[in-house]
């Protein structure tokens, strides 16, 4: 045991901790406020305390826990909310009020609920690590798959169905004569990537329900993607979206030092809202991680690795997960705020020069991989993160280190926000490199994807080419073709890539309707092209109500959608026939 | 009390003063950010905070008004508690300075309660979702940015913009629907003039505001360092009247930048790596641990919404202070020189305000069936015009299409007769609604794609609608 020697906010120096190792927990004073160490000189530990370390006094006591920061994982965790250390803000409610206060415990995974465990081995079987012994019905979503955890193998010797807490044995393994007991619950260094059989390469869509980017920058299961833009550009709203209506089995959303009244506003309306995969409710299948920026700074940091973590052991059982991450710009402040106290050598802009590798060390724990064990699986961690730029400047450290690790970028523009366009992804600087790990998956669903895809890029390019222009001569000056493409540009930004999060139709718009829709332009496009060609101009096509109908598709529900596409083109191209000569 | 005040902790071994940091030989049994006295060798005593305390140094951080010359021969004596307010329901009606004393010559606060000031972070599972509108009776903000009860929405202004004036009118005209409710405001005036100051109580003299509002006062001549604890003295005050007397609480903070720019001082006193222009690293959360004490939490009938007013330096909203404030509230309300010059007050920039809890404010049952859709509308057709004007300011308006020359015309319209208000006249939200559509009209019917069917037939004025 120690005692304090410094005390400077959240930074504490303790004497006499001969023994201690880095990332051990320890418990700081009377009150017992928990604190990691994040480094040792001689028998001084230099402590991260995860809690307002006001009151504390030099010559307090600081013990060691011999734990490193880990999270529990079992049945219970679906649906919870936790703080950035995994205590249970629910419980915490309960124990301590509408205010957190300090010192206060709350664990991760009820210890009095029992579970309904139903083994899928038997005695005598022969399991290695990661293999699945049975399940546990958790939510109406999800199956809690409980595995042999890292570190174990052998043969069964007993397992038994029936209805257990997550402390209470459900199995025996054997191995080497010696015998484990197995429950339902098992713990994980959150620094530490889980192990898998394999690496695989990101394939497949991850389907968002956002036509900007489902279309034009898909990101594929296991990829990983980053969203950047200044305040009030629509961070927070596109991964709610994401969490929202994203085809994944399970989402982990990280309220990384962002706002309380946001995270309020999710946990509510996922009460409600019902999963369209499903039908059931959303929140059995997410898992809040709220760490807002009045909590603690050093429990922000240690969130991220916290949902990572708990992504990993889901993706373990064959789950296709998504992490969400908002934002990791507060993240690396926590860094940089605990490194000033440090006196640490900074890097650039007072961040510190290990940045880059930290977050690395978080975005590679994304994935598609073989899972450890039997039955033979996939699963994957599809990560997406928010950066918040100071000045919404993109040079910014964080930002610039972000884009070297990720491979889909969703790059927001505060001038789209200022004009109301949402979602504010600029289709002119936004990418992805997961185009290719996406295309059978495409093609299996709407095969002109590729081709329309392109087009569509191409007529925006030319817009953004012809813009220059227009603020020179006027619109007016410009060929009836260029005028035309104009038009057809505009309806691709305005009737396509824009989507309100608050629509009650368009909020969620299903990859089959976002193709039929942007064919329709396409379709529009053509026979345009052609009555310009028998002389009508573009005045005239501009005011075909078959303009007005195509900007009412977002009405037209996913379900009918189809059907109704149809009867739009029949009737476009009996309205826009060029042989009909400008009767419109 | 608590037992530990009883033995007084002194020491007199002062081995350095910076700005107005101490450092002292460290005592044994001093608590981090305990409040410490410190005597002044002309005997002067000054409140001062342990910020940093070892085996070997504490570093005490002073308020007041001090030099370093005056604290080379200074004392110092713990007195065992961290910084907190005396608060009682009697603080409505009074005046206090930065550390919460009372200046207005009353009789001291008999405390109810002593609150410690930085509060404690709200547990986010605690809270209850803001939703209930508040009217304010200006059309940009209930039309366009509308404010709810619990959100933290703040104005960004530059110099000489009437800021205080439209805070002024949102305080006198500000009402929530059908509920007469107890209501309190807490003002705080941090390093601004003598003169806005009394400008502000001025304003609610008559309004019967005045009596229930409590401000806490730090002008630009009282000490600097007392503008780290103004708001934090006033969001405490707030906190009391919100969830111990079940009060909607409107926080009015002027001016933050004069907050922001004692925490940049500060910092590099103690000598803390910047980051950008200088502002240190945790400013962020620093404001944050402000500005989320705003909201609305579960079983409890109170609430706090915040307003604070900031100058951009340079009107660059990019500028560190806006720009984190605006990472950290529910949107912003920026005035614009642009409008200012044209003569329209409100000088409201309508493209880079935003508010973010509008949705959950708006609709049946709150203001109106059509208020969304008027609103996407609005800033469809007003950016168009603007986007418009400015092509033509190149090319000139001869040169644009009929269509174009519609659109232009509307958006100075938008600009005179929904922007522009009188700043005592209070708009009810249906007829800034209204409003609305009455410029609607000059727009082609077919143009109002934003807004279903179903409205544009119940709302937009008829026969006088532009082109089909
Ligand atoms: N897809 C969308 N549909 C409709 N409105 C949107 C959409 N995206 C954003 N908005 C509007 O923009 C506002 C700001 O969005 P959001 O809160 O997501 O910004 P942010 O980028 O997360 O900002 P910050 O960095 O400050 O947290 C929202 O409150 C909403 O009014
Ligand atoms: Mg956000």
């Amino acid at each position: 045991m120690g005692k304090i020697w410094r005390v400077s906010g959240p930074l504490v120096i303790a004497d006499e901790m001969k023994g201690s190792q880095v990332y051990e927990i320890v418990e700081i004073g009377k009150a017992g406020l928990v604190g990691e160490i994040t480094g040792l000189d001689g028998d001084k530990a230099i402590i991260q305390a995860h809690e307002d370390t006001l009151g504390l006094k030099v010559g307090d006591k600081v013990e060691g826990t011999g734990r490193i920061l880990s999270v529990e994982l079992g049945p219970g965790i679906v649906g919870s909310i936790y703080d950035g250390l995994q205590k249970s803000l629910l419980t915490l409610v309960e124990e301590s009020g509408s205010f957190i206060k300090r010192g206060v415990k709350a664990l991760a995974l009820d210890r009095n609920k029992k579970w309904h465990f139903t083994p899928t081995v038997k005695a005598g079987d022969i399991l290695g690590v990661g293999s699945i012994i049975g399940t546990v019905p958790e939510t109406s979503i999800i199956e809690h798959r409980i595995m042999v955890p890292p570190g174990f193998k052998g043969t069964i010797r007993e397992i038994h169905e029936g209805d257990y807490t997550v402390d209470e044995t459900v199995a025996w393994l054997e191995y080497e004569g010696k015998v484990s007991e197995l429950t339902l619950k098992q713990e994980w260094p959150v620094r530490k990537p889980r192990p898998y059989e394999q690496r695989l390469a990101p394939s497949g869509l991850l389907a968002t329900g956002m036509r900007v980017m489902d279309y034009m920058f898909p990101l594929a299961l296991g990829g990983k993607a980053a969203i950047p833009g200044g305040f009030g550009t629509g961070k927070t709203v596109a991964l709610q979206q994401l969490a929202k209506w994203a085809q994944t089995h399970l989402n982990i959303y990280v309220g990384c030092g962002e706002r309380g009244n946001e995270m309020s506003d999710v946990l509510y309306s996922f009460r409600k809202l019902k999963d369209p995969n499903t039908g059931e409710l959303l929140q059995d299948k997410e898992i809040f991680i709220a760490n807002t920026s009045n909590m603690p700074v050093v429990a922000r940091e240690a969130s991220i690795f916290v949902g990572i973590t708990v992504a990993e052991y889901f993706r373990d059982m064959g789950y296709d997960v998504l992490l969400i991450a908002d934002s990791t710009s507060r993240w690396a402040e926590a860094m940089r705020e605990m490194g000033g106290r440090l006196e640490e050598m900074p890097g650039e802009e007072g961040f510190p020069s290990y940045l880059g590798s930290r977050l690395s060390s978080f975005y590679e724990r994304a994935g598609m991989v073989e899972c450890l064990g039997r039955p033979e699986r996939k699963g994957s961690v599809t990560v997406i993160g928010a950066v918040s730029p100071p000045g919404a400047d993109f040079s910014e450290p964080v930002t610039q280190n972000t884009l070297r690790i990720v491979d889909a970028l969703y790059s927001l523009d505060v001038s789209l926000a200022n004009k109301r366009h949402f979602p504010t992804i600029n289709w002119l600087t936004s990418y992805s490199l997961y185009t290719d790990a996406v295309g059978d998956w495409w093609n299996g669903v709407y095969p002109e994807w590729a081709n329309t895809r392109t087009a569509a890029l191409k007529i925006l390019q030319q817009e953004a080419e012809l813009e220059e222009i227009v603020r020179l001569v006027g619109p007016e000056a410009l060929p009836e073709g260029d005028k035309l493409l104009l038009l057809v540009a505009r309806m691709l930004r305005e009737d396509f890539l824009q989507q309100s999060a608050y629509h009650e139709i368009d909020a969620y718009c299903a990859p089959l309707k976002a193709g039929l829709m942007i064919t329709t332009i396409m379709k529009f496009y053509e026979l345009a092209r052609e009555m310009l060609n028998s002389g009508i101009r573009v005045e005239e096509i501009r005011s075909s109500p078959m303009v007005y109908k195509i900007s009412r598709m977002k009405d037209i529900s996913n379900e009918l959608f189809e059907q109704k596409a149809k009867e739009l083109w029949q009737e476009m191209e009996q309205e826009l026939a060029a042989d009909k000569g400008g009767v419109l | 009390m608590s037992f530990s005040s009883l033995y007084i902790k002194e020491g007199r071994a002062i081995r350095k003063a910076k700005g107005a940091l101490l450092i002292v030989e460290s005592i044994p049994g001093v608590e981090f950010n305990e409040i410490v006295d410190v005597q002044l060798g002309n005997g002067e005593i000054k409140r001062g905070q342990a910020i940093d305390i070892g085996e070997e140094a504490i570093v005490i951080q002073v308020f007041g008004g001090v030099s370093e010359v005056d604290l080379i021969d200074s004392k110092v004596r713990f007195k065992g508690e961290t910084l907190k307010l005396p608060v009682s329901i009697d603080m409505l009606g009074r005046f206090f300075n930065g550390m919460g004393e009372p200046i207005d010559g009353g009789p001291p606060i008999i405390p109810d309660n002593y609150m410690e000031v930085n509060g404690e972070p709200m547990n986010p599972a605690a809270r209850q979702p803001p939703a209930e509108f508040i009217e304010t009776g200006i059309s940009v903000i209930d039309g366009l940015n509308a404010l709810v009860r619990g959100q933290k929405l703040p104005i960004f202004s530059g110099a000489g913009l009437p800021h205080n004036r439209i805070a002024a009118q949102i305080i006198r005209q500000a009402t929530v629907k059908g509920e007469a409710g107890k209501f309190a405001l807490v003002f705080a005036a941090i390093g601004i003039s003598y003169d806005e100051a009394s400008f502000f109580m001025k304003n609610l003299e008559g309004t019967g505001a005045l009596e229930r509002t409590v401000a806490f006062i730090n002008t630009a001549s009282d000490p600097v360092i007392e503008r780290i604890s103004t708001p934090r003295m006033a969001l405490t005050a707030a906190d009391y009247m919100a969830w111990e007397q079940d009060m909607h609480v409107l926080v009015i903070l002027t001016d933050m930048t004069n907050y922001c720019e004692a925490l940049r001082e500060l910092s590099s006193m103690r000598e803390e790596i910047p980051s950008r222009r200088g502002y240190p690293g945790y400013m962020y959360t620093d404001l944050a641990t402000i500005y989320e004490r705003a909201g609305r939490l579960m079983g409890k009938e109170g609430s706090i919404t915040i307003m604070p007013i900031l100058t951009m330096p340079d009107d660059d909203i990019t500028h560190p202070i806006p720009d984190l404030t605006g990472y950290i509230t529910e949107g912003q309300i920026v005035l614009s020189r642009n409008l200012e010059r044209k003569g329209i007050y409100l000088p409201i920039d309508v493209f880079l305000s935003l508010s973010r809890m509008m949705k959950e404010g708006i609709g049946p049952g709150k203001t109106r069936d059509d208020h969304n859709n008027v609103f996407m509308q609005s800033y469809a057709a007003y950016s168009e015009g603007c986007y418009l004007r400015e092509i033509s300011t190149i090319i000139g308006a001869e040169s644009l299409s009929e269509r174009d020359k519609v659109y232009l015309t509307f958006a100075d319209e938008f600009e005179r007769k929904f922007v522009s208000q009188g700043e005592f006249e209070k708009r009810k939200v249906e007829d800034t609604l209204d409003i609305a559509w009455s410029l609607f009209s000059m727009l082609p019917e077919r143009d109002l794609r934003l807004i279903s069917e179903e409205f544009v037939r119940k709302y937009l004025p008829k026969g006088e609608s532009g082109s089909p």
